[in-house]
């Protein structure tokens, strides 16, 4: 049994192994000497995890007595997490060079900190969730304050660390409302013991957990440590925090509600909605306001995991295919947009604002371009992906008859457009100031470029991504 | 059961009455250390429940560890008291709020509070019937067979605490000197004492 156990559980163990082992040689090698070579093993690792899980058989697979489960949709979001997480690295490299503080840590703790949420989208036991997030939620403190001569930054990492250990007791303290109902911390022991009736001590539980994963995935009204500790945080870090970890979160979050609380569809379709319309409305309306990028990205991540939680909301197959498709295109758009804001410095100088960016097309063509597509794919302007995201989000709100919730996401949707378009007009119409550094690191324009052309040339056919998506929302109910 | 119940008020009153005391103390050594009196009789409540292993947690990790840590901390650090206690009047309408809310959620759930009905069958499923062992036994049984997993990922997070203490706090201080062992057991007497034949009236320099 064991043997099987951990076969199922052996990618997992492989970073982990890898993780320890790197920390070992890291301590060898010197703090700063070890550090450029571990990040290119770490994405190296990431990479190769990814394609292995991508190519792993299908079917799924529980290990652990149920509380490690391995099927479709947790080998879907991993393969998104592992290749979010490796391009990440790439992309930080340069810039934490040039702050001086490409420690050997770096790489490892995002190694822990993946380590934690591929635990998180295969967990299928209350227990197994809590320290897949606790790992997680660890590393990602520690990387918050990752600059600890900034004041900021280590600002950030406190304000983190105390509103995540918050949301922590919360998240405790309905899974264990939850077992003292049901007996079980087992997801599927949960649904059998609720037995088709919506129980007060299940409802309890569930309203608790909720608020403990909402603030995790920073959704309004549970949001207020996000723009902070974005802004604070050095920028390699907030591009890590606004990818991989909000599609571990979501992912957690809808394996959760579907195979534990799917009882309770009712209730928490209502909760779910008014996070989304909250979401949404805080996002567009808060960051029309905001002249930091960093700042500006933080309500933008807000609004945007807003929209996916508009597709868990719907509750069905269709629409946790179309969170999952909303997922993967907001981390690729996000990692095109903070590869070209690592970019900017002036005079050597990291810049944050967004007037930095005026008349920028005459100095840049090309990377002005890209942006340009990045924005309007982020604003979802039609011919770009970013449209397709929200197209198939709003189709899943209106055939699970959650009409109402699609109109508001519309509304916030052309409201939030504004922010976005802005950036581009600073851009080609703006008045000329000191210009940015022409300096950007082939990495970080690869990405770009890259993301940029997807979201023109993705608009084909999405690159089967909804097919995929597909078979990893099936998964959840089979 | 007479014992058990006097016993238990007894415990319950300490707790209530060492939990308010942690707040209003003046001196915040002496809130620390009416917060280990709450924490024994927590312990206590615990032995009562027949939890004897919880018990002995609270005793050797809440007593002995971390409330002996805040005791160093609230003496070693000059924190100013009584600058946190000015905002005291300010939080107090709010603090009592979610006070009133929690008391509120804890009501309805002790008077509406239903368990499932396969509740107790899917709790004793997992772990040995507690008429063979006592719970000390049954805990590490499990935390070494079914929950191994658990049990592991719980070390990677300690291991994450650690790197992540290193990280924020290390810094490598120059112009330290610090004993090197290795190079002190690996001396070598041919090369550190050098002998030489003076003959007479010479000094070493000029040979």
């Amino acid at each position: 049994m064991i043997a099987r156990d951990i076969a199922t559980l052996l990618p997992e163990l492989i970073l982990a192994g890898y993780a320890m082992a790197a920390l070992l040689w890291g301590v060898f090698a010197g703090r700063f000497r070890a550090a450029p070579v571990l990040i290119w093993m770490t994405a190296l690792v990431f990479a190769g995890l990814a394609a292995w899980i991508g190519f792993s058989p299908e079917g799924t697979r529980t290990a652990f007595g149920g509380a490690f489960t391995d099927d479709a949709f947790a080998r879907f979001s991993k393969v998104v997490i592992l290749g979010a997480s490796a391009l990440t690295l790439l992309i930080s490299r340069d810039f934490l060079e040039r702050e001086k503080i490409l420690k050997f840590e770096f790489p490892l703790l995002a190694a822990f900190a993946v380590l934690g949420m591929m635990i998180m989208v295969s967990a299928s036991d209350l227990m197994v969730l809590y320290m897949g997030l606790e790992l997680q939620s660890l590393s990602l403190y520690v990387l918050a304050a990752f600059h600890r001569n900034d004041l900021r930054s280590t600002e950030a990492g406190i304000k983190y660390f105390v509103l995540g250990a918050l949301s922590s007791g919360l998240l405790l303290f309905g899974a264990s409302l939850t077992y003292g109902y049901s007996g079980t911390t087992l997801f599927s022991g949960i649904a059998e013991a609720a037995g088709g009736s919506t129980p007060f001590g299940l409802l309890y539980g569930l309203v608790f957990i909720l608020v403990g994963l909402a603030f995790k995935i920073s959704a309004a009204p549970f949001h207020m440590w996000v723009p902070d500790v974005y802004e604070g945080a050095p920028t390699p870090v907030t591009a890590f925090f606004s990818t991989a970890p909000k599609i571990a979160a979501i992912g957690l979050f809808a394996r959760l509600l579907i195979e534990a609380f799917a009882v309770a569809s009712a209730d928490w379709q209502l909760i779910l909605a008014i996070l989304a319309v909250s979401s949404m409305f805080l996002g567009a309306i808060a960051a029309i306001g905001q002249r930091n990028i960093k700042r500006l990205m933080a309500y933008s991540s807000i609004a945007h995991m807003g929209f996916a939680l508009m597709g868990l909301a719907a509750g069905t197959p269709d629409g946790i295919r179309a969170m999952l498709v909303y997922m993967v295109i907001y981390v690729v758009m996000n990692l095109g947009t903070f590869a070209f804001i690592l970019a900017m410095r002036r005079d050597g100088w990291a810049v944050t604002d967004i007037d930095a960016l005026s008349m920028y097309s005459r100095q840049a063509p090309a990377r002005a371009l890209a942006l340009l597509v990045l924005m309007f794919s982020l604003a979802g302007i039609v011919p770009m992906v970013g449209f397709f995201a929200k197209f198939y989000v709003f189709l899943a709100a209106v055939e699970s008859g959650l009409i109402l919730l699609a109109i508001a996401g519309g509304i916030a949707s052309v409201i939030g457009a504004f922010y976005y378009l802005r950036i581009v007009y600073y851009m080609y119409f703006g008045e000329p100031t000191d210009p940015l550094d022409n300096r950007m690191p082939a990495t970080g324009f690869g990405v770009m470029l890259a993301s940029a052309a997807i979201m023109v040339i993705g608009a084909i056919n999405l690159f089967n991504l909804v097919e995929f998506a597909d078979v990893a929302a099936s998964a959840l109910f089979s | 059961m007479e014992v058990q119940a006097l016993a238990f008020y007894l415990f319950a009153l300490l707790v209530l009455f060492s939990g308010l005391s942690v707040v209003l103390a003046r001196n915040p050594v002496h809130g620390v250390l009416w917060l280990i009196v709450a924490f024994l009789s927590a312990a206590g409540l615990f032995v009562l429940q027949g939890a004897e292993f919880i018990a002995m947690l609270m005793v050797i990790v809440y007593v002995g560890a971390v409330a002996v840590l805040f005791l160093f901390v609230v003496m070693m650090l000059d924190v100013d008291f009584a600058a946190f206690r000015a905002g005291m009047a300010r939080y107090i309408p709010f603090g009592l709020l979610i006070g009133a809310v929690l008391l509120m959620v804890l009501g309805l759930e002790i008077t509406d509070w239903k368990t499932s009905g396969l509740a107790a069958d899917l709790r004793q499923s997992v772990a040995p019937a507690a008429s063979e062992t006592g719970n000390t036994t049954a805990l590490g049984v499990l935390i070494y067979t079914d929950y191994v997993l658990l049990f592991q990922i719980a070390g990677l997070i300690l291991l994450v605490a650690m790197i992540g203490a290193i990280v924020l706090t290390h810094r490598r201080r120059e112009r330290v000197k610090r004993q090197d062992i290795l190079s002190q057991i690996y001396r070598d007497p041919a090369k550190s004492v050098q002998l030489k034949d003076l003959g007479q009236r010479n000094g070493i320099g000029d040979d």
